[in-house]
């Protein structure tokens, strides 16, 4: 095929994605070097690199990047262990498996505003929650969920979102896995964990690949969750990267400062994403 | 104690039900608290049994005209989807069967763009919908959806189509086919398995997309995502209309989702996950 029809063919996706990403890019770079409150439209003019200074300086700016990392980190270790058990437990036939597949996947399709708030008022509400009920039935205190482990209660409804997104991508990949080497180790003497350990999860790599890459891609940038349940606080305990320059833009008015925190979440999504190209990039195109 | 074949395959589907049944209790509840009164949601202990009703919904449909916001969210979710596959379509069909030395850093790009929070450029993207008067319609939330999914869809229709042998499609070409009617008549019917389970993913995406729904819509284009934010600050505790509208903005999507999940496994089966 001609090389310009090769192009031509690119040409959409290529130009769209970039106008998509350099237009707001360039616009959020301007605003983070001027005087931009929405409160005080008469306040123009360049004012250099103030607002970075003011976003660095906030006394929630060190927080939010390592709640960022934290909240992506436990979410994945949680999903891709426990996404990788439910598949290999549930890979094999039995009566009532598609139903089991669809009780599974089924938080998937929750929306993730309903998925926090279905967990803060019926699991995670002190009084009548269905911890602390439980909590209270065997003897022990009752805890306020969202107030003593914010970012813990946080990582609880997104892992339950995600462990069917793993679930999903394990189990379909586990049904490619050729089970005749499988047998034969088995009569070679192979024991259930060295199968998985030394098949199964090469088998699996890239699966692994593929949920790790999509998932940071999601949960470096989660917002709705925080916004309906603790609102980034106590302090600034469950505050990412995403929530705090929310906070500037809409509950300060401020886009210049906003901005700027645009920028660095860019700058941190950048360090994450080159990591991640190293680990796991090289398998997802090949 | 050692266990027969027979136990261990009892105690493995107990298991498999057990997990599934812990996994999908969160929704049973959420479902059974949007029949309860307000009194009997907030119960201690909690109702497993009472007598339903059904005033909730009465009351949010009364309120909030629900068809028109899930009239919204179909077609936003659909369009947007559409259009992104018709974006990528060619491009992806390019990029896997005449590879440059360019397209894989190409494709870590595209996927790279999704890592960009979007919050960092609410303010710009506000800015430029409102200049061309989009503000409130589902024109402006098709376009950023199908922007938003566009990377995921190209890197999965990617890897899809690279599992078609390149001869086939040559041979067509050789025979005088053009480069349309190679993708329309032979790549899409090939690979149609995977074109669906990548719409299914792109459906479910944008059908609970929250944040530009949220900033961008109020009452002409809002999706059911904005339906349950305008519900959740202030009816914050009467919990029980906030189970009915949650009910009624996922049934949709997760009755679709069950519907299509065959599809979606045996598409990912080939190409993406493989």
């Amino acid at each position: 095929m001609k090389s310009r029809t090769i192009a031509f063919l690119q040409a959409p996706s290529i130009v769209l994605l970039l106008l998509w990403m350099i237009v707001p890019l360039s616009m959020t770079i301007y605003f983070s070097t001027i005087r931009f409150n929405l409160l005080y439209p008469e306040r123009t003019g360049f004012i250099g690199f103030s607002n970075y200074e003011f976003f660095i300086t906030d006394p929630g700016f060190v927080s939010a990047v390592i709640n960022t990392l934290v909240l992506v980190l436990s979410v994945l270790v949680i999903t891709v262990t426990l996404g990788m058990a439910l598949a290999v437990l549930v890979n094999f036939s039995f009566r009532g498996r598609g139903i089991v597949r669809v009780l599974l996947i089924s938080p998937f399709f929750i929306m993730p505003t309903v998925n926090a708030l279905l967990w803060k008022n019926m699991f995670m509400n002190p009084v009548y929650g269905l911890f602390s009920v439980v909590s209270t039935f065997l003897g022990m205190e009752p805890i306020d969920w969202l107030a003593n482990f914010p970012l813990g209660s946080i990582i609880i409804m997104i892992s339950w979102q995600w462990i069917p997104f793993a679930f999903l991508i394990f189990m379909t990949s586990l049904q490619s896995q050729d089970p005749e080497p499988l047998e034969a180790a088995s009569l070679d003497g192979a024991n259930a964990w060295q199968k998985f350990r030394y098949m199964t999860v090469p088998h699996l790599s890239r699966a692994i690949a593929v949920v790790i890459m999509i998932q940071t891609i999601f949960h470096l940038s989660i917002f709705a969750e925080i916004f309906v349940t603790t609102g980034g606080g106590p302090g600034f305990n469950s505050t990412n990267m995403a929530f705090l320059i929310f906070s500037q833009a809409l509950l300060q008015f401020d886009a210049g400062v906003a901005s700027a925190g645009g920028v660095f979440a860019i700058i941190l999504a950048n360090i994450v994403a080159i990591f991640l190209i190293r680990l796991v990039g090289k398998t997802l195109v090949v | 104690m050692r266990l027969t074949p027979k136990q261990k395959h009892t105690l493995r589907v107990l298991l498999s039900w057990g997990a599934g049944i812990i996994m999908f209790f969160p929704i049973f509840w959420l479902v059974l608290t949007s029949f309860k009164t307000e009194l009997q949601a907030i119960s201690v202990p909690p109702l497993l049994f009472f007598e339903p009703t059904l005033e909730n919904f009465a009351l949010v449909q009364e309120r909030s005209d629900y068809f028109s916001y899930a009239i919204n969210s179909v077609i936003t979710s659909f369009g947007a989807t559409l259009l992104a596959l018709l974006i990528a379509i060619p491009g992806a069909y390019a990029m896997a069967f005449w590879p440059s030395r360019f397209t894989k850093d190409i494709l870590l790009w595209m996927l790279s763009t999704k890592m960009l929070p979007a919050v960092g450029v609410l303010m710009p993207i506000y800015l430029l919908v409102q200049k061309a008067g989009l503000l409130d319609t589902r024109t402006a939330l098709v376009i950023i959806f199908a922007m938003i999914n566009l990377p995921i869809v190209i890197w999965m229709l990617f890897s899809y189509f690279k599992e078609v042998p390149k001869e086939i499609l040559e041979s067509a070409r050789m025979d005088g086919a053009s480069t349309f009617d190679v993708i329309t008549k032979l790549l899409l019917p090939l690979t149609k398995g995977g074109i669906l389970s990548t719409a299914l993913l792109s459906i479910v995406l944008c059908w609970n997309e929250a944040f530009w729904s949220i900033n961008l819509t109020a009452s002409d284009a809002g999706t059911l995502t904005a339906l349950v934010a305008s519900y959740s600050s202030p009816e914050g505790l009467f919990w029980a209309k906030l189970s009915a509208v949650s009910t009624l903005a996922c049934a949709p999507i997760v009755v679709f989702g069950w519907f299509c999940q065959k599809q979606l496994v045996q598409g990912l089966t080939f190409g993406a996950v493989k």
